[in-house]
């Protein structure tokens, strides 16, 4: 296995190490984000179209939220200590927003996938045809998110308003991928082709990994 | 003639407006420990962030390890300089050995190696014990493994023996002995005068910045 390779999957390893000792992901943010999606039935009529209605929109809306919130709190959580730990064992910085990127799609993505049946139990939305289809958008939208995470993360460092500041630069750079994943799994609904909306999530992918692969050598030296 | 370890000439550090590094110059020489001692707040560990390449100097020239401090050389020899600092590094979610074996993983040297050091610096009994619930004392440790398992040709350790009892100071006494027989460098930042004297081969002392 080459150095790059190693190190990134170093970097997974021990985030989801991390992630899975911590708890956080699991312990707190899964819970709030479904009672996020068990609130919206509690505050509306009952009405059965309503909720049906509801039933995307809140599911990426909580994704979104709560998925960012998944993929900050990694590089939020790193101390001086250990940043400096990393740049002096020559961790490569592009490794590193690989390993980060690669850890964080695979929890967004599992958080993706354990809300669906919530949804699909609380809201009881028209049934999916070929729901299988979706799958590709989802992988694209937590990679992208993953990626907008991490970035957005390593922006802020140091800084005293990163809690404010970090969700807010990351928050309108989501929108094409909200859009993308959104659309897509409207076009699945309606038996029509999401060739387009797969495009718009793979050009929004690749802008942000040209982004963190351009940054992550300048964003490393301003971090130690 | 063989090249200094390191070589500061003239170093300046300003934080914003405050000066905390005052033309400092310092020299180590290939099998060279040097200790810093100095009041709270003199630019002790400032100084040690400028020779780990971690600070860039506002004034001065410099070199590590033949490297050029404030140039992109210095990512070359990164790995060879080994960082002890007040706050130990790890990962307070990971066991003690998974910390190593982490840190093995990223340089390149084979994971097994995490298991060897973890009992030359007599934790070997708490290996799965998370960092987190280890007393500082242990994470001390941890870092001065590391040091053992990476053998860096530049030591640098910050407050050296603070949270460390004297069987600790075996390995640092350890780290020291091979670094010098490597032909690297150490330097040492401490406020135990006498442990320091006997540890290294000079004190060069730093008063509001400066050395005197």
């Amino acid at each position: 296995m080459s150095r790059f390779w190693r190190q990134a999957l170093g970097v997974a390893k021990r985030d989801l190490l991390v992630e899975g000792r911590a708890g956080e992901g699991i312990g707190i943010v899964l819970p709030v984000g479904a009672l996020a999606i068990f609130v919206v039935p509690l505050a509306t009529s009952g009405s059965a179209s309503l909720l049906a209605d509801l039933a995307a929109p809140v599911y990426w809306l909580v994704t979104l939220l709560f998925g960012m919130q998944l993929a900050l709190r990694q590089t939020a959580t790193e101390t001086v200590p250990q940043r400096r730990l990393l740049v002096l064992l020559g961790l490569d910085p592009v490794a590193r927003f690989v390993g980060r990127t690669l850890s964080a799609s695979l929890l967004l993505l599992g958080l993706q996938l354990v809300l669906i049946p919530l949804v699909i139990l609380f809201y009881e939305p028209e049934p999916v045809p070929a729901p299988v289809r979706i799958l590709p958008a989802l992988v694209l939208y937590s990679v992208g998110l993953a990626m907008l995470g991490t970035l957005a993360g390593d922006l802020t460092v140091g800084l005293r308003t990163r809690t404010a500041l970090a969700p807010m630069l990351a928050a309108p750079l989501a929108v094409p991928l909200v859009m993308g994943a959104s659309q897509s799994l409207i076009s699945v609904s309606q038996g029509d082709g999401i060739l387009t909306w797969t495009l718009l999530l793979v050009a929004t992918d690749l802008a942000l990994a040209v982004a963190g692969v351009v940054t992550a050598r300048p964003l490393e030296e301003t971090a130690t | 003639m063989t090249e200094p370890i390191v070589e500061l000439r003239r170093i300046g550090v300003r934080f914003g407006t405050v000066p905390v590094l005052v033309d400092v110059d310092l020299s180590i020489a290939p099998g060279e420990i040097v200790g810093i001692a100095g009041p709270n707040g003199s630019g002790k560990t400032t100084l040690l962030g400028v020779v780990a390449t971690l600070i860039r100097p506002s004034s001065g020239t410099g070199s590590v390890l033949g490297a050029a401090l404030g140039t992109d050389d210095v990512r070359r020899i990164r790995p060879r300089i080994g960082l002890s600092g007040h706050e130990p590094a790890v990962y307070p979610e990971l066991s003690l050995v998974e910390n190593l074996r982490f840190v093995a993983r990223i340089a390149g040297v084979p994971t097994d190696a995490a298991d060897r050091v973890l009992a030359d610096v007599g934790l070997a009994a708490a290996a799965d014990r998370p960092a987190g619930r280890s007393s500082h004392g242990m994470q001390r440790r941890i870092d001065l493994a590391r040091m053992l398992m990476l053998e860096p040709d530049l030591v640098l350790l910050d407050e050296a023996h603070a949270g460390l009892d004297k069987d600790a100071e075996v390995i640092i006494d350890a780290i020291l002995r091979r670094v010098r027989a490597r032909g690297g460098g150490g330097l040492l930042v401490s406020h135990d005068a006498g442990r320091l004297a006997r540890q290294v081969d000079r004190v060069l002392r730093i008063e509001a910045g400066a050395t005197v």
